[in-house]
């Protein structure tokens, strides 16, 4: 029954993580620009707040893509601490994103149609690498249950660095951070309009954030996976490297679409070099 | 027995009565008849002989193949006959060293030439066999309206109605003898009858470009019936060893050595069909055909009889570097193809790259030729074949009812046919989202590379090919679904029987997705487990899980009840200015200006000038390279 606690205490705990998170976030952000920042919980705030909004759309179905994509988003990550096959979780989770692209194709903006078009490239930007990381679980683990992972004893990460790097950079795309955060961006200075999510409002942007929400904390577990031989120096790795990619959102500036996906395709090339050299030695040595 | 028999001629009998029926509602009653009876045979089919493994024929032998070299020898001269006229002199030389061998065989291996059965049926088959009685039937009877509206048209094109009804059903026959022959010389003589076929069909306008694409489709696969026929040679001259021209002799052969050359060649004849790099052009050239003859081409017949046969052979492939560079001759394919469909809008060429991409992936499982392989392969192949049928039909039926074809026309097509558009987004989600079909079949694939020495190149392949594919079909599943306003509804005035057949293709895929693991452990694990000893399944736990992604996708749209109610509706932001929902807005000087959306096609990353070339090079390389080592490996 452990699978089923671990989905259920995702599904529960994830949003009230997820949100303080967010939290904490915000607050660093604002120290490295020398601001005070805001409460540490004024991302509950802000979305108890969209819920009390008026209900204004452009089209209803917008409020269907984007319910299926914090459902699909939430299905993967419960998944993903249900401890279930890597693989079909990544699928799951590409599912959702296509819902989100869906749904802004739906409302027929310009805004949010450019900023559909520039989710997709950062999907395909990312979609190599993700494939590649569970790929390199497997090799490490022997399997590509997450149950099977976590509970190895073998320090992923020793043979994985290079995994881990290219993993670190398409994270910085899927956390939405600069300099890939191409479709929309946390950050007001970044945007002239809110991309993907710009005809979303009230409880429907609600549900993108939290969904956003799930996706981190589930992002977040993909990384302590590196670290998991050891929970502490886990946590502390997953600590290091949200902060990491906190500092890196705070001194870059958004790029151009074409560097998000050669950057995120170059990773992926990391990653195959890092596995290549893995399995060579795997066929050496055994 | 009797109903193979049936299957391979009953259409042969209704082809011919096609040449004479003139009406169109008297062939549509001939045409929806014979597909319910191929189709009712074909699923007869499955239940009679699905849980019997293979069991062999002894069909009468000596008579059947003297009149199928007299018509080898006819075809090959109405193929210089036609090369004449249009003074393709590379087809008439091909044909000339085709016939020249043949004969030769004929006459100086004629001893060897016995199969002690000719004909088959194992579970494999008959996935086949259902693909092409229900999906290849199901196109026969769209056709029939299709061709009606085509002439309607097109009043330039001459009407040859009669006859391509007669070419459609041989070619259906053409496939059955294909997939049902045990004797290798019966799968090549109705390999030539596929070729012959289908030059026919693209050649149909009789246009410049038809006449053009028709002969390079004719050529590539004359130049894979060659390598068939040297293979045959070669099998018939080392008959004690190889098992002749008895496929299943030959698959058994305790030779490895000896069987790798011709499976390779054989492989090679599959490239062709499978219109793998470089010979993907042909079936990019098919597109000029009417679009009932580009669904049969591209789901359930001649590209699906080429990686019938490189299926057929992967446990001779299985662990051998030939057979992993055919193998990568698929993967490249993949890869490359799906990059190109990024750069394409019209609807049917996408759906060509896409065809191609995938029949790479098919070949880089079979080349590879481990036993989950095949089991994805085998996949692949079902799904493959219902959802695009579907997008062919779908396209087709769009492109008459909006006079367009482009992927960018399509917007808002979830308004001006709604039904049509349900469908192409049933039909595209079954090709690349989970918990559809396609995917399961790439997550077993790279599931089994893994396990492959050397896999990670084709994992590597894998990574980069979904993310492009998400890429190129997620954005034409944004145009179906964009809703615009103030836009008419053209969906009525379609034959009415044109939908039917579209329907039912559309509960192929459904069902296809639903019964999969029924399909999986009926018929793909036994048929795996009969020549491996072991099969691939997915683990229950999964199943349970994308049966429940399933559920959601189902019930999720009953959430539409709960939006109706009270939410305001609002134009698009428009930069600040007023606006309509129509995308018109308030320019300067009191202009009323419209704003327009266009997806990204990157073409100056994924364009077909820069990529074809490249891919097609390596992809020659890989092919020549494959010859090699099997060479060496004698």
């Amino acid at each position: 029954m452990n699978w089923l606690i671990g989905a259920v205490l995702f599904l529960i705990l994830a949003p009230i993580t997820g949100g303080l998170i967010a939290g904490i976030d915000r607050k660093i952000t604002a120290r490295m620009q020398g601001r005070v920042g805001p409460p540490l919980l004024q991302p509950f705030y802000d979305v108890g707040k969209l819920f009390e909004k008026e209900r204004a759309v452009v089209t209803t179905a917008q409020n269907f893509y984007v319910l299926a994509y914090l459902i699909f988003i939430a299905l993967s990550g419960a998944l993903f601490f249900a401890g279930g096959d890597l693989l079909l979780i990544v699928f799951a989770f590409t599912l959702a994103h296509v819902f989100l692209v869906l749904g802004a194709y739906a409302v027929h903006s310009p805004y949010s149609h450019v900023g559909a078009g520039r989710e997709l490239i950062q999907l395909m930007a990312y979609e190599p690498m993700i494939i590649l990381a569970a790929v390199g679980f497997y090799m490490v683990s022997g399997s590509f249950y997450v149950a099977d992972i976590v509970t190895t004893t073998v320090p992923a990460i020793l043979y994985l660095p290079g995994v881990f790097l290219g993993f670190a950079v398409i994270l910085t795309i899927k956390l939405r951070k600069s300099p890939f955060d191409i479709s929309t961006s946390h950050h007001a200075h970044q945007e002239i309009v809110k991309g993907i999510t710009t005809e979303f409002s009230g409880s429907t942007l609600a549900q993108v954030e939290i969904a956003h929400w799930y996706e981190n904390v589930f992002l977040l577990g993909f990384v302590f996976l590196f670290f998991a031989w050891n929970p502490v120096i886990g946590i502390v790795a997953v600590a290091i490297t949200y902060l990491a990619e906190i500092f890196v959102d705070n001194v870059t500036a958004r790029a151009r679409w074409q560097a998000a996906l050669k950057s995120g395709w170059l990773a992926a090339i990391l990653g195959i070099v890092n596995l290549a050299i893995l399995s060579y030695m795997m066929l050496g040595g055994a | 027995m009797q109903t193979l028999l049936f299957l391979i001629l009953f259409p042969i009998l209704v082809a011919c009565l096609l040449l004479f029926v003139k009406r169109t509602a008297l062939r549509y009653a001939v045409v929806a008849l014979s597909a319910l009876a191929i189709g009712g045979a074909s699923i007869y089919l499955l239940m009679r002989y699905a849980f019997e493994g293979a069991v062999y024929f002894a069909a009468p032998s000596e008579t059947v193949s003297l009149a199928m070299v007299a018509i080898e020898m006819g075809l090959a001269l109405f193929i210089i006959y036609m090369g004449a006229k249009f003074r393709n002199y590379l087809a008439i030389v091909l044909a000339v060293i085709q016939a020249a061998l043949v004969v030769y065989l004929e006459t100086t291996f004629s001893g060897n030439l016995h199969a002690v059965n000719n004909l088959f049926i194992d579970q494999f088959s008959i996935i086949m066999a259902l693909i092409i009685g229900l999906i290849g039937s199901l196109i026969a009877v769209y056709a029939v309206r299709y061709m009606e509206t085509y002439h309607h048209h097109h009043p330039e094109v001459r009407d040859r109605q009669t006859f391509f009804f007669f070419v459609i059903f041989a070619f259906l026959a053409a496939m059955f003898g294909l997939v049902f022959s045990n004797n290798l010389m019966w799968v090549f003589f109705f390999w030539e009858v596929t070729t012959i076929s289908s030059f026919l069909l693209i050649g149909y306008s009789e246009t410049e470009e038809a006449t053009k694409n028709a002969f390079r489709a004719l050529v590539m696969n004359l130049l894979g019936g060659v390598a068939f026929v040297v293979a045959l040679i070669f099998l018939a001259a080392t008959e004690a060893t190889s098992g002749g021209i008895d496929l299943a002799r030959v698959l058994a052969s305790s030779d490895a050595a000896v069987v790798l050359i011709p499976a390779v060649l054989i492989g090679f004849a599959g490239i062709t069909k499978a219109a793998l790099m470089p010979f993907s052009s042909w079936l990019l050239g098919a597109m000029v055909a009417p679009t009932p003859v580009s669904a049969l081409l591209h789901s359930s017949t001649m590209v699906k009889a080429g990686v019938y046969i490189l299926v057929r052979f992967s446990p001779v492939f299985a662990g051998t570097f030939a057979g992993f560079s055919i193998g990568l001759v698929g993967g490249v394919t993949f890869l490359v193809a799906s990059a190109i469909a990024i750069s394409q809008s019209d609807a049917k060429s996408v759906l060509a790259y896409s065809t191609i991409a995938n029949l790479g992936l098919i070949a880089a499982c079979a080349g590879v030729g481990t036993y989950m392989l095949v089991w994805a392969a085998i996949l692949l192949i079902v799904f493959h074949a219902v959802a695009k049928s579907l997008l062919f039909l779908g396209t087709g039926a769009i492109e008459h009812r909006t006079g367009s074809r482009n992927i960018e026309d399509m917007e808002g097509l979830i308004v001006r046919m709604p039904k049509m558009a349900v469908m192409m987004f049933i039909g595209i989600a079954g090709m690349f989202l989970a918990p559809f079909g396609m995917l399961i079949s790439k997550w077993a694939a790279i599931e089994a590379f893994v396990q492959v020495p050397f896999g990670l190149i084709f994992i590597a392949i894998l990574a980069y090919g979904s993310a492009v594919t998400v890429f190129f079909w997620a954005k034409w599943m944004g145009k179906l679904v964009t809703v615009t306003r103030n836009t008419e509804r053209v969906e009525k005035g379609f034959f009415e029987e044109s939908w039917a057949p579209l329907y039912i293709i559309t509960g192929l895929v459904i069902a296809a997705v639903l019964l999969f693991p029924v399909i999986s452990s009926i018929l793909i694990e036994p048929y795996v487990l009969a020549i491996y000893g072991v099969t691939a399944h997915l683990a229950d736990a999964n199943v349970a899980i994308m049966l429940l992604m399933i559920a959601l996708l189902l019930i999720l749209p009953v959430s539409f009840l709960l939006f109706k109610r009270t939410a305001r509706h609002l134009p698009a932001y428009m930069g600040g200015r007023p606006a309509t929902p129509d995308l018109h807005f308030a320019g300067s000087l009191g202009m009323t200006r419209e704003a327009q959306t266009r997806n990204y096609y990157l073409t100056e990353y994924f364009g077909e000038a820069k990529l074809f070339r490249p891919g097609a090079t390596v992809c020659i390389v890989l092919i020549l390279v494959s010859w090699a080592l099997a060479g060496v490996a004698l």
